[in-house]
């Protein structure tokens, strides 16, 4: 049954195209039960039109997905009661109030009156929201309206809840707070699908990350083995002669890959980096060149994400 | 109209399919909530019929003198005669922009929410179209309540009986007619995404629509060629009938003669009817086809 399947998402060979725009590419992917999984990437890297075919708002053009248990081409809807949207935009009615939004949701889902008003309650403390039950939508904040929103998200009891970049045009302290209502409600036991083009939202929230650009999944893996993927440590040098200096580094044990980008070049260790930055200097000046600026640091996910992509964060 | 055959799928328990009545409730509270919007919908066509009526009224009584009334026909005032088309266009203007806010739940609001629901989208439709036909009643009858106390003589000589069978026929054609606009306006809601543009289609509709029709002036008096045009128009065949249920088969008005038989206001009904059907089938072919993401 359902219920006891492990995996709560499984994407097949999901492929989208808007006529010779290929939004999607071929991608493939599991989401456990549970999971906080994100999908990461720039903007226009066909993260919407992904999440836009997963909750029905598209048709399914090629490829096969499972939601819940369920056929998203042959059990539509079955697939939209089993899960919970929180939509990029702000779709709430200003001139509705709290209340009635959450009574409206229920009422599309066929949501029994009663249970409506009590999830309405539970979810209202939950977002802490239960002070504006009456207020209109139009005197709620930003931040407030993105609560009411995973509130709504949440009134059917879905068992995957889909965010499309919750957090964006937020102010930083209504993030860290959208973060924690999310986190509760992962541990409460939803399973959650969020897209994002915040690193550190990303690295900060997931379990698991899928990190997608031009349509693919490039790199998939837990915030942890993306990073370590980099190599233990990234290291900037400036000298005076780039070119010759990276024929140089290539030979250095220890060095895992180099590669020049711009006046500077980056090179990720394979060691421990503060080891192995005296041994660069020392073969670099021994073919006389000199090292002019240095830098060390951890990877994060920016600098993962660039490397994937190649590129920096683009809009 | 369409709407009353069609029933419910039930709203209790989570496994049921959800029926209408969310959004038909929505759109309702919507209606009493924005005060200005209703009341200026309410006073608008009073406002027609007490200015334009009262004015135009004084000036044919001048212009006919004693030669106004037609031996052995009853007689009836120009605002008794003009009233009726006030209600037609009112539910022509109301219903053709009524598709405005679906514009804006498309673009900027829950429409998205809605079609990713177990709400079968056809019940968007009927929704919006059950509480338009509602509006509809609840405007069409405030003006004629309006029109008697302003001196409209509607149900004249009719028994208790005859003025029921009239009131129900007068709605039954207000709800045809409003469900072909409103369809139509909601087609057009669905298929442009500026407000600019939808404003621009109903008013360039809406205008020929109004004075295309036996509105304001009987059909007998005007060009022939503007007569046939009118003729196909469907506010010309609501407008008979809203006549018919409330002045009668043989009346006249500023010195001329209307004299309508049953076979033609069925007619006139059947011509609404197969209207509304047809635009509601393409309403619902629309929205079961539109993208929204």
């Amino acid at each position: 049954m359902p219920q006891d399947e492990p995996v709560i998402l499984k994407v097949e060979h999901l492929s989208h195209s808007y006529g010779d725009v290929h939004a999607v590419r071929d991608i493939s992917f599991t989401v456990k039960k549970g999971e906080f999984f994100s999908f990461l990437g720039p903007n226009g890297a066909g993260k919407s039109t992904a999440i836009n075919v997963l909750i029905t708002l598209l048709p399914l053009q090629h490829g096969e997905v499972s939601i819940a248990g369920f056929n998203l081409r042959t059990e539509r809807e079955q697939v939209r009661r089993s899960i919970g949207i929180v939509f990029q935009e702000i779709t709430l009615d200003r001139d509705m109030t709290v209340s009635e939004t959450l009574e409206f949701h229920g009422d599309i889902y066929g949501l029994d009156s009663n249970l409506c008003r009590d999830r309405t309650r539970e979810l209202l403390e939950l977002v802490k929201l239960e002070d504006k039950v009456s207020a209109y939508i139009k005197e709620l904040s930003g931040g407030m309206k993105r609560r009411l929103e995973i509130a709504r998200g949440l009134m059917t009891r879905p068992k995957l809840l889909f965010l499309d970049e919750p957090t964006i045009g937020l102010d930083p302290q209504t993030r860290r707070k959208t973060w924690e209502y999310l986190r509760s409600v992962n541990a409460e036991g939803t399973t959650i699908f969020l897209t994002t083009h915040y690193m550190d939202e990303a690295d900060e929230l997931s379990d698991q990350i899928a990190i997608i650009d031009h349509g693919k999944i490039i790199a998939t893996g837990t915030p942890a083995s993306l990073k370590n993927s980099l190599g233990e440590d990234i290291i900037y040098l400036e000298t005076t002669d780039n070119l010759a200096a990276i024929k140089v580094l290539m030979t250095i044990p220890g060095v895992k890959k180099v590669q020049s980008s711009g006046s500077r070049i980056t090179l990720l260790s394979g060691t421990d980096g503060t080891h192995l930055l005296p041994r660069i200097i020392e073969t670099l000046t021994g073919h006389s060149i000199s090292v002019q600026a240095v830098n060390l640091k951890k990877p994060n996910m920016d600098d993962v994400f660039i490397h994937y992509t190649g590129r920096e964060l683009r809009d | 109209m369409t709407c009353l055959f069609i029933i419910q799928e039930g709203s209790f328990g989570i496994n049921m399919k959800p029926g209408f009545l969310p959004i038909y409730k929505r759109d309702m509270r919507r209606f009493f909530r924005f005060k200005h919007q209703l009341l200026s919908s309410f006073l608008q066509p009073v406002l027609w019929l007490a200015f334009f009526g009262m004015a135009m009224a004084g000036n044919f009584d001048r212009i006919m003198g004693s030669n106004g009334s037609i031996h052995g026909v009853m007689e009836v005032s120009y605002l008794t005669f003009m009233c009726a088309g006030i209600i037609g266009a009112t539910i022509l203007f109301t219903n053709i922009f009524g598709g405005f806010f679906l514009l804006f739940d498309k673009n900027w609001g829950i429409l998205r929410e809605i079609m990713a629901s177990p709400l079968p989208r056809r019940n968007i439709i009927i929704g919006i179209g059950c509480a338009a036909i509602t509006k509809s009643w609840i405007q069409s009858v405030t003006i004629l309540v309006f029109g008697m106390i302003l001196g409209v003589t509607f149900f004249v000589g009719m028994s208790p009986l005859r003025i029921i069978i009239s009131v129900i026929g007068f709605l039954l054609f207000v709800a045809a007619f409003a469900t072909a606009f409103l369809c139509i306006s909601l087609t057009i809601a669905l298929r442009i995404d500026s407000p600019e543009g939808f404003q621009g289609i109903s008013s360039l509709l809406t205008m020929p629509l109004f004075f295309l029709s036996n509105s304001l002036y009987p059909l007998e008096g005007l060009p022939p060629l503007m007569g046939t045009i009118a003729l196909l128009n469907p506010l010309t065949h609501l407008i008979t009938g809203i006549r018919y249920c409330t002045i009668g088969e043989h009346f006249s008005s500023i010195g001329m003669e209307v004299m309508y038989n049953s076979t033609e206001v069925l007619f006139s009904f059947l011509y609404l009817a197969i209207f509304a059907l047809v635009m509601f089938t393409i309403t619902l072919k629309t929205v079961e086809k539109v993208e929204i993401t």
